[in-house]
């Protein structure tokens, strides 16, 4: 069976790309949570964050030179703020510029989604205008060595790097979300927006929140998926469809489906380049999609932001 | 009072119907026979469950338990619910629909940028076959069916007495007239057996006695069976054959106007609540 | 948060006054305009470089001081309550001007002159501009008539559309023997068209089927991944596809039946007329289909999903209708493009595309066949004026793409030449009455 062959070599980058799916994902999950809506714009959220951690840490590192040592540690910290920081304003902007008119004449679905694909489109080419079309490569922030081998398979430095900080962020969330009284307004608005704002919960105030919450994981994913590959102006979108299809697989609306969805989805994302050749990989998440709604189209956690969060 | 004619036959039944949200149980083991040709009212306090048994009639929710069977105009019987335990499936509305159970909502449901006439003859025309070739080309069934829909349009306009304002907006008509529009809406589709969401809610005493009447008519001119969700007992008296009282999701009377209406449980039910007595 | 055990002084920062913060709105957009418009683009080794040229340049202040004066103006005119007097004043004409161009006889009026000036002006064009009315505006054109099918009528949104396209074009491809995989005999690309049509037709079907028995919006995610997944396929098959080079030599059309032959060659004019001729067919077809039954009960779908399901109206079934003639249009605009221009490659059909698309529907008036003929025509003829004046850069359309949407959506949403019945229903949904998409739950829930 090819699936088993490769299994351990896959498995690891597999973990580290579905930690970033996942951190993705949560944006989506999070405002489909609160307004029912796709944001097809939060792929330029991440891409934002890419960005400014490109430019962040263009400017700390020294053209050549690998930092290492508290160096090191304090340039990746900072890359990472940066680019959640940048995600979240951008996030914020887009809520407050783009969807908030809407939302004030209630518009129908349908315009929602086209201004969120428009929004997307700006973005995405106003920063290839800005910032060129090419690829980029982050200057290197650390020596990525190999840590230590899992059957045969070597675990490096960044990889760590990536699946540890996308799991803290991760569970500081889960933490806000169901201890604070932050993350008691999101559900409550997530569960019944019209009742919420009759008990008093500001109700723009939070999708600002969701937002911005959202923005922050998602330009932090960025800046870690940024140093990953590389940055592009395009580099929101097809990520952006994946996270997506995660945060359905796990449950669209559910902030641990849409970890569980993340995860799964790299995995099996990255296993299968052991069974098909690698341009093919982008199709296995799409099929996925496809498959988890025909048969389980509330995911596998199911649905609801403000049950289970 | 017009006796049920036929009073052994009956044309839906329900048995034994549960329906749960989660952890919340909106309809327990509900029993319900409708004979053919009579008028029976629903009534309960609200969050009873009428609108619930509604739901589960025309294929919104599907019941977790029991049955519910239709005879379809050519007498054949057809269970609305069916499968395995976890795996049950209610018919699809449209299907319900020309099954031949049609229904009205409690908060009205037109299509509210079109107009009157427009909103009847929809619901007039779903039954035809014309397909999108036949409607592009303009083929001679297609013009055929067209005029027919527009006569039975008009036919259901006058019936309703809303001729006049055919040509408004659906949303621009009072209260009261949309909700005789709905009514038309839901006759254009010839359904044997009419449910009504409490048809009188939010009309003034003269729309309430047009809809008396208009009730009356459906079910002997038309000879329509009608199942009504009614919360006003001026209406419910004076127009049913039958009434059923629903409490908590269950059944707790069945029976003629006057024997419910005195029957010490519905009392009781209705004291017990806040809501309007009886 | 602990806004409440902060002392009360704080929890109350001085406002700042709104209309300040709205000069500030100006300004930023202004300078954005600036940016926008700078003709140059960053690169990998000067990312700012735009940004330092076009903030840097005297141009700024010229942006800026119009952002200022478009501010001064608007709050001159909050102040006097002016925007009230104004749209009082011209209610009546703004009325009669809806009852005119609203009306089913200026619809036609309409199209007529639309047609003379169809067959007439482009004869005096040049071969440039005859070249754009072909490969640009035509070709779009069709493929909006067929996505407002969809978007405009339906009420789905579709991110794939341009997938089926280039499957129609794939398909002259294969039938003209131009891929690297032969079909079993070479068909003439007017018979392909039929053929094109059906396999489009199919391949919606499939597609749609298992989706639009969902959420509405689940489709937008769905076709968009179709699309990516044709992308793919045609990129990587290359022994069926040709890989990214494509295919060469896609014949061009002829007419040889009933001792009439004729051949369309690269001359630009005598396709003009094949893609009129066949755009009139489609919006005469398309004209009926929307005053029809068909047509009134995708209208229902999209107002209220739940009624029209309790009135008997299948709802899975017309979308999948309305899914599936929008994909077959595309398909037949597929064969025309790719018979006229005689070369398909994956990058002739980005996922871009299908947005871009979408746009012109959008800013036309989705649901109205002369707005979205408007709206295709002018956003495809315009942005051709501004590359050959070298205004714009090729690359910055999708930019202005994506910011004609928001901007439509936030102020305008009905589009330029909106039909009456989508004017209504977004009117009615801004006041909390029926909807206007079939975007909401399907009817029949679970219990």
């Amino acid at each position: 069976m090819c699936l088993t062959q490769h299994f351990w070599q896959f498995l690891v980058p597999g973990i580290t790309l579905g930690s970033l799916y996942a951190l993705i994902a949560i944006g989506y999950t999070l405002v489909y949570g609160v307004l029912q809506l796709i944001n097809f714009a939060h792929s330029e959220v991440f891409m934002t964050g890419g960005f400014a951690g490109l430019f962040i840490t263009q400017a700390l590192v020294t053209a050549g030179l690998t930092p290492h040592g508290a160096d090191s540690v304090l340039y990746t910290v900072t890359g990472l703020v940066g680019g959640a920081v940048f995600g979240a304003v951008v996030a914020f902007l887009l809520e407050r510029v783009a969807y908030r008119p809407l939302r004030r004449r209630n518009a129908p679905r349908l315009v929602y989604l086209i201004t969120a694909i428009g929004a997307s489109l700006f973005l995405s080419n106003l920063a290839g205008k800005l910032f060129g079309r090419d690829r980029t490569n982050i200057p290197e922030l650390y020596a990525n060595d190999v840590v230590f081998t899992l059957f045969g398979a070597q675990v490096r430095v960044q990889q760590l790097v990536i699946i540890g900080t996308a799991l803290a962020m991760m569970l500081l969330l889960d933490t806000v979300v169901n201890r604070s009284k932050l993350g008691a307004g999101i559900r409550a608005v997530a569960q019944d927006a019209q009742t919420a704002s009759l008990m008093g919960v500001n109700i723009n105030r939070v999708i600002s929140q969701t937002f911005v919450i959202g923005g922050l994981l998602g330009g932090a994913a960025g800046f870690l998926f940024g140093s990953y590959l590389n940055v592009h102006y395009q580099m929101g979108f097809l990520p952006g469809i994946k996270a997506f299809a995660a945060a359905v697989l796990g449950g669209i609306g559910n902030i641990r489906g849409a970890m569980l969805g993340g995860l799964l989805l790299g995995i099996v994302e990255s296993v299968s380049q052991s069974c098909m050749s690698s341009q093919w990989i982008d199709v296995v998440a799409f099929v996925v999609l496809i498959l988890v709604l025909m048969f389980r189209p509330t995911g596998i956690l199911g649905q609801r932001l403000g049950r289970a969060a | 009072m017009a006796t049920p004619q036929a009073r052994e036959e009956a044309l839906l039944t329900v048995r034994k119907v549960t329906l749960r949200f989660g952890g919340l149980t909106s309809l327990s083991e509900v029993d319900l026979s409708l004979y053919r040709g009579e008028i029976r009212s629903v009534i309960g306090p609200n969050g009873a469950g009428k609108t619930s048994l509604f739901n589960c009639l025309t294929g919104v929710y599907t019941p977790q338990e029991g049955t519910i069977e239709f005879i379809t105009a050519d007498g054949t019987p057809t269970q609305l619910v069916s499968g395995p335990p976890r795996r049950r499936r209610s018919r699809k509305p449209h299907v319900v629909n020309r099954a031949g159970i049609a229904r009205t909502f409690q908060n009205i449901r037109l299509f509210a940028a079109l107009s009157a006439f427009e909103n009847v003859k929809i619901a007039a025309e779903t039954r035809q076959r014309t397909g999108p070739i036949g409607a592009m080309l303009r083929l001679p069934h297609a013009r055929a069916n067209e005029r027919r829909s527009d006569a039975r349009t008009r036919e259901l306009l006058d019936f309703v007495g809303l001729r006049q304002v055919a040509d408004e907006l659906a949303s621009s008509l009072p209260y009261g007239v949309q909700r005789r529009l709905e009514i038309a809406r839901a006759l254009a589709t010839d359904p044997a057996l009419l449910l009504l969401d409490e048809p009188a809610a939010g009309t003034n005493p003269t729309e309430k006695r047009q809809l008396e009447g208009l009730i009356r008519r459906i079910n002997t001119d038309l000879g329509v069976t009608v199942l009504l969700i009614e919360h006003d007992m001026k209406l419910v008296m004076s127009v049913a054959d039958r009434v059923t009282v629903l409490n908590f999701g269950r059944v707790i009377a069945e029976g003629r106007p006057e024997e419910v209406q005195r029957d010490p449980v519905v009392v009781e039910a209705y004291l017990g609540s806040t809501e309007e007595k009886p | 948060m602990t806004v409440g055990e902060l002392p009360l002084a704080v929890r109350r920062p001085r406002r700042i006054d709104p209309r300040w913060l709205r000069l500030g709105g100006w300004l930023v957009l202004g300078a954005l305009l600036c940016v926008m418009t700078s003709t140059e683009e960053g690169t990998p080794s000067d990312h700012w470089l735009v940004v330092r040229t076009a903030l840097g340049s005297t141009k700024l202040i010229g942006w800026l001081l119009a952002g200022a004066i478009v501010w001064a103006l608007l709050e001159v005119w909050r102040a006097r309550g002016l925007g009230t007097v104004v749209s009082g004043r011209t209610a009546g004409v703004r009325g009669r001007w809806h009852e005119i161009t609203g009306g089913r006889r200026a619809h036609w009026l309409f199209l007529g002159i639309a047609a003379v000036a169809a067959i007439v002006i482009p004869q005096f064009l040049s071969e440039f501009y005859q070249r754009v009315l072909v490969d640009q505006v035509a070709v779009f054109v069709l493929l909006a008539v067929g996505l407002n099918v969809v978007v405009g009528w339906a009420g789905l949104l579709d991110l794939g559309y341009v997938a089926f396209f280039a499957i129609g074009a794939y398909t002259a491809g294969y039938f003209t023997r131009a891929l690297p995989v032969k079909p079993p005999f070479h068909l003439n690309p007017f018979v392909i068209l039929p053929v094109a049509v059906v396999v489009c037709l199919v391949a919606g079907l499939l597609l749609g089927a298992p989706t639009l028995r969902l959420r509405g919006d689940y489709l937008a995610i769905v076709t968009l991944g179709f699309h990516e997944i044709v992308q793919l396929f045609l990129v990587n098959k290359n022994n069926w596809t040709g890989g990214n080079q494509g295919a060469f030599g896609i014949p061009h059309f002829s007419i040889n039946i009933f001792g009439i032959h004729y051949q369309w060659t690269l001359a630009s004019l005598p396709y003009w007329y094949l893609f009129i001729a066949m755009l009139a067919v489609l919006v005469f077809l398309f004209d009926r289909l929307e005053h029809s039954k068909v047509g009134r009960s995708w209208t229902a779908i999209r107002e209220d999903e739940v009624a029209a399901a309790a009135n008997g109206v299948p709802t899975v079934k017309y979308k999948l209708m309305a899914f599936a003639i929008g994909a077959s249009t595309s398909g037949l605009s597929g064969v025309l493009y790719a018979s006229r221009i005689g070369y398909i490659n994956p990058a002739s059909f980005p996922v871009v595309l299908s947005i871009t698309v979408l746009s012109y529907v959008i800013f036309g008036g989705m649901g109205s066949l002369v707005g979205v003929i408007v709206g295709a025509a002018l956003l495809t003829f315009l942005p051709a004026v501004f590359q050959e004046q070298n205004i714009v850069r090729q690359e910055d359309i999708p930019m202005w793409i994506g910011a004609i949407l928001v901007v439509m959506m936030i102020f305008r949403s009905q589009g330029l030449i909106p039909s009456r019945r989508r004017r209504r229903e977004l009117g009615l949904a801004a006041q909390g009455v029926s909807d206007a998409d079939a975007m909401s739950e399907t009817p029949e829930g679970r219990a």
